[in-house]
């Protein structure tokens, strides 16, 4: 008994893999199509955008609040911002232009999101990297101290930023106003995300209150890896992981009924 | 075998909710076609994306116990943005085929040539239902949900259409809707048709042919 329910598990899991493949190939074919450097706009784009960012703030000698050469803080708080911003935009209204590919059954809500997420992380993701190792190369910046924690960093502003963009893609399915919310809230999230400056900069008062926005936390996470003892980082890793399990339950429950209530076009 | 168990669907609409499907119940056995009559918006097309899967009924069960096709619709079920080849390799990786095998099914079928290469939303109708045709003819099923494939295209469209799913796939069950009545004589041995939510089934095709008729009359 037990052995067959693995088997169905495991042939579930197999179709579902297979599905995520065949959406992420379509997903980088219609948005990136075959024209000039195609899909490689996946993480050039983030790139100029950081690269940008990174000028802008050093040009302005932006005040941020710690002794960290310019070019490390941006590249680590505006990757960030990519990283757990663009996926809830690419989500939010993903179901409707895949509306006519839900024909098939084995194609499912979560598989349209999965497929968007895979490929928005791993656009952050790679940006950030290529980024890091040429920055590293010419000398702006040293490398981080200890990967792993970078990585750790990563991966939680990942997972929050999948979470929150299959709960409000589900949500904005119903409810046209997300969208709309959803523009304005990133902007003004950005400047309280962590990016733009350091929790140690900030009057004792206020950090154990901005330790409440998640995003936060990971940021500090990453600058820590990539500085080490240079900074004095502030985080609430626990926080974070209940922060994040609790939105991916309720992202996980609004895509079943999202799932549900759909007609294939 | 298909089993529908007391199926209700009900669409939330502007003027509240509107059951579309009312307690529908009926099998198909292996090798078994049967073909729905109905008017514009009926339910026919609802009642095959229940069937399929695609869609999940608002109460009741569909039970599969044969492979069953995805609505083979002349439109339907693939993306504008993309080539006719794009197409058929998606389908092909969902399904986990060959898809090398498929394309030259596909062109042959299609006779597109270049126009595979294009996206689908610069094809005309009966391209487009050429491709949709050929690319559902790649997967085998026991089972085929057709919602007015042949509506267009032209006759030798048809024909081909005829042989690939009435000669080649003669042992399949099939689900057949369509506004050609005598598309659904032709191809079927049992009959029923939908009305105010209701399927109802007859003995043959004549006494089918006359409820649908007098439904159409009486909202004339």
């Amino acid at each position: 008994m037990e052995s067959s329910q693995f088997n169905v598990l495991f042939r579930s899991a197999a179709i579902q893999g297979r599905v995520i493949q065949a959406l992420l190939m379509r997903e980088i074919l219609t948005r990136f199509g075959r024209h000039n450097i195609g899909f490689l706009w996946l993480f050039v784009e983030p790139m100029l955008f950081t690269t940008g960012v990174t000028i802008l703030w050093t040009v302005t000698k932006a005040v941020h609040g710690s002794t960290l050469p310019i070019v490390a803080f941006a590249l680590t708080g505006y990757s960030s911002v990519l990283l757990w911003r663009n996926m809830p935009s690419r989500c939010i209204g993903a179901v409707e232009p895949n509306l006519s590919l839900m024909y098939h059954r084995n194609v499912r809500v979560l598989d349209v999101f999965l497929a968007r997420l895979l490929l928005e992380a791993g656009g952050a993701t790679i940006s950030f990297v290529v980024l890091s190792l040429f920055y590293i190369y010419i000398g702006w910046l040293e490398p981080p101290v200890d990967v792993l924690t970078v990585a750790k960093g990563w991966l939680m502003l990942a997972w929050f930023g999948a979470s929150l963009a299959m709960l409000l893609g589900a949500l904005g399915e119903k409810h046209e106003v997300i969208e709309r919310l959803w523009h304005p809230v990133a902007y003004i999230a950005f400047p309280l995300s962590g990016a733009a400056f350091m929790v140690d900069s900030l009057p004792a008062a206020a950090q154990q209150y901005i330790l409440y926005v998640p995003m936060v936390n990971g940021v500090e996470l990453v600058r820590e890896g990539y500085f080490g003892d240079k900074v004095h980082v502030h985080y609430d890793l626990p926080y974070m992981v209940a922060f994040c399990m609790a939105l991916s339950l309720l992202a996980l429950a609004q895509v079943t009924v999202i799932s549900r209530e759909i007609t294939p076009e | 075998m298909i089993t529908v168990e007391h199926v209700n669907k009900v669409y939330p609409t502007r003027s509240g909710d509107r059951l579309v499907l009312d307690d529908i119940s009926f099998t198909l056995a292996r090798g078994e076609k049967l073909g729905i009559l109905g008017r514009n918006g009926a339910g026919k097309s609802t009642l095959i994306r229940l069937v399929s899967g695609a869609e999940r009924p608002t109460s009741g069960t569909v039970t599969q116990e044969m492979s069953v096709s995805w609505p083979l619709a002349f439109g339907g079920a693939f993306q504008g943005t993309l080539t006719g080849l794009d197409n058929v390799r998606f389908i092909s990786r969902i399904y986990r085929q060959d898809y090398k095998r498929n394309i030259d099914f596909v062109a042959d079928f299609t006779e597109l040539g270049i126009y595979l290469r294009e996206p689908v939303r610069s094809y005309s109708q009966g391209m487009r239902a050429r491709l949709a045709f050929a690319i559902s003819m790649i997967i085998e099923f026991d089972c085929y949900l057709i919602d007015e494939i042949t509506a267009v295209g032209d006759a030798r469209f048809h024909e081909r259409c005829e042989a690939e799913l009435f000669q080649k796939r003669n042992d399949r069950a099939m689900l057949i809707i369509s506004h050609d009545v005598n598309y659904v004589r032709q191809h079927c041995q049992r009959f029923a048709v939908i009305n105010d939510g209701k399927l109802i089934f007859y003995e043959d095709f004549d006494q089918a042919y006359y409820a649908h008729a007098q439904n159409m009359n009486l909202h004339n």
